[in-house]
């Protein structure tokens, strides 16, 4: 299929099984998700190569690089893909230079389609050229590394927890890096973590692993706010939405955020004037959000919302429901308390009024 | 001078042999080394102690099984004299070949220790950089098993400037054929002449102290892989 990422693979090991049937978007960030030992580092390890599983189908973008149905298995170093791993495993007898040109010398010239400048620029290392891996911060190291897979012009790039290694500073340091790959590359990026904080931030496109099998996969917005999923459980849980910036007010300085969706609702959130027309990722977790049967005003509240109730579960704890609501056509999450689902007669259908306590701008 | 011609003959025989059988270490155990860092193989328990073998034998027992099976009688004495290279017993062809299995445990296993200390890492690393398995071979596993290499030359030189059993046994004692330099103080002790064998053992003992002193003080802060 073109314009996308087919990845069907079976693998079994001693103590772990990967069963996994993915159908990625061709562009974007797809993030694999689960916890140490659900299978995310096998399928992106399947897909360069790395490993061969007992039956396998990868297709990228109409190209196939493994059919083990017609044994056909291109080896990894025939892949054009770019890997980073989650050390940023440079080699230490070569130059910063000699690592980033290392890829690039071995492709050919009328494939690079990016030059070693640009790689520099992107990831702010054109400072440490002459400088031996030994010598660089973790973070330098892992933007080096990162770079050094861009310069070899991959048509699919595959990083493995490139931040799990990093302190919070250096994790700081690299993500709006990430965030620039994503606006200005084309190349689709399969993006293996177990932070859900990372995922919320960075990926489009969100794959739930749990035990070697994917349990979900579909848009983030859409798969952060399913109910069935663990995901909605944790403290963290909430929603991500991509929002429009459609206006300022100097006078407070609050941005206004068009949701997606024509009858979507404005977002108001604390933040300096921004290009109009640009697009910011901003996440509302469950847990800021409380439900009220009117449009109480008289409050500090900045954002109301008129919600419809989808559904409700019991979350994991028995003082607690979480509930899934219809937000102009986008999901939000609401984690509040049983007796305040009583009090409010929840049920499925109903109108209501969300109340936003805060939204977090994601980068 | 306190060395006299056959001395010199004999230095000069002794380094001719150690640097060819180095030579010819490092290209045959090369690939060995690599294939018992990498294999998971059954074979890899068997031929590792094989290869380890010249390690805790007498060289007298090595010497011996050699000379049977290079002699006129043996089957690679047969080899050899169906390829038209006649007997190699008693000559320095046989003194390399013995030196070649006699010292091989001394380059095999820095190399070998030092490709497994590389890992796997590095070379999933280039081969998502697009280098095919030689190019990753030269251009990453022979530069990062560098120092392994280093190791391994002097340790394959050294210990085949040491050999005595095995020479004695397959080359005897021809000058400036066989006779090696620790063969000639063999000599030199038989016949009395102290001195002499003063001399010769005086320059081994400092040959081989410079050698290990080498080895030691080159361990120190080599850079590992980050």
């Amino acid at each position: 299929m073109t314009g996308s990422i087919v990845a069907r693979l079976e693998l079994a090991r001693d103590d772990f099984t990967l069963d996994v049937d993915l159908l990625l978007p061709g562009r974007g960030i797809s993030a694999l998700f689960g916890h140490s030992g659900s299978g995310k580092t096998s399928c992106l390890r399947c897909l360069a190569g790395l490993e061969r599983a007992a039956s396998a189908y990868i297709e990228i973008n109409g190209e196939v690089w493994e059919d083990s149905a017609s044994g056909y298995f291109q080896a990894p170093h025939l892949r054009p893909v770019g890997y980073v791993f989650q050390e940023a495993s440079l080699f230490p007898h070569l130059s910063v230079r000699s690592n980033l040109e290392f890829g690039w010398r071995r492709i050919a010239p009328g494939e690079r389609k990016v030059s070693l400048d640009q790689a520099c620029q992107l990831l702010g290392i054109g400072h440490l050229l002459a400088r031996r891996p030994a010598t660089l911060s973790g973070g330098e190291a892992q933007r080096v590394g990162i770079a050094r897979a861009l310069l070899s012009s991959p048509r699919l790039l595959l990083m493995d927890e490139p931040l799990a290694a990093l302190d919070g500073p250096r994790k700081r340091e690299i993500l709006p890096y990430l965030e620039r790959l994503h606006d200005e590359l084309e190349i689709p990026l399969v993006y293996v973590s177990h932070a859900q904080d990372e995922v919320a931030r960075l990926a489009d496109h969100l794959v739930l692993l749990e035990q070697g099998q994917a349990v979900a996969s579909g848009p983030i917005g859409e798969t952060l706010a399913r109910l069935d999923l663990s995901l909605a459980q944790g403290e963290d849980a909430g929603v991500v939405f991509e929002g429009l910036v459609v206006g300022h007010d100097p006078h407070y300085d609050l941005l206004d955020l068009r949701l997606p969706g024509s009858s979507a609702p404005l977002l108001r959130i604390a933040h300096p004037a921004h290009v109009m027309g640009s697009t910011l990722r901003v996440k509302v977790q469950a847990r800021d959000v409380s439900l009220a049967l009117a449009a109480d005003s008289a409050s500090s509240i900045l954002n109301r919302l008129p919600v419809r109730v989808r559904e409700s579960r019991p979350a994991d704890n028995p003082a607690h429901v979480l509930v899934s609501l219809d937000a102009g056509g986008n999901a939000l999450l609401a984690r509040i308390t049983r007796y305040s689902a009583d009090q409010l007669g929840l049920h499925p259908g109903q109108a209501l009024f969300a109340q936003i306590k805060s939204v977090a701008l994601l980068g | 001078m306190p060395l006299d011609a056959s001395d010199l003959g004999a230095i000069w025989l002794t380094v001719k042999l150690a640097s060819l059988t180095t030579l010819i270490l490092l290209v045959l155990g090369t690939p060995i080394a690599w294939w018992l860092a990498r294999t998971r193989s059954w074979l890899r328990g068997p031929v590792g102690a094989v290869v380890a073998l010249p390690l805790v034998l007498p060289p007298t027992v090595i010497g011996f099984y050699l000379l049977i099976a290079l002699g006129p009688h043996g089957w690679l004495g047969q080899a050899t004299q169906a390829l038209g290279l006649g007997s190699v017993v008693f000559s320095f062809t046989g003194l390399v070949i013995g030196s070649v299995i006699y010292s091989m445990p001394f380059v095999v296993q820095p190399l070998q220790n030092a490709f497994g200390a590389i890992g796997q890492r590095p070379l999933e690393v280039a081969a998502t950089l697009r280098a095919s398995p030689w190019d990753t071979f030269v251009h990453v596993v022979l530069p990062l098993a560098r120092p392994g290499f280093v190791t391994a030359s002097i340790l394959g030189f050294a210990h085949t400037v040491g050999e005595f059993g095995v020479v004695l046994m397959i080359g005897g004692n021809i000058p400036d054929k066989t006779r090696v330099v620790s063969v000639q103080i063999f000599d030199h002790v038989e016949a009395m002449e102290y001195s002499q064998a003063h001399w010769l053992a005086g320059a081994m003992l400092v040959f081989s102290f410079l050698v290990l002193l080498l080895l030691y003080a080159g361990r120190r802060g080599k850079a590992g892989w980050s």
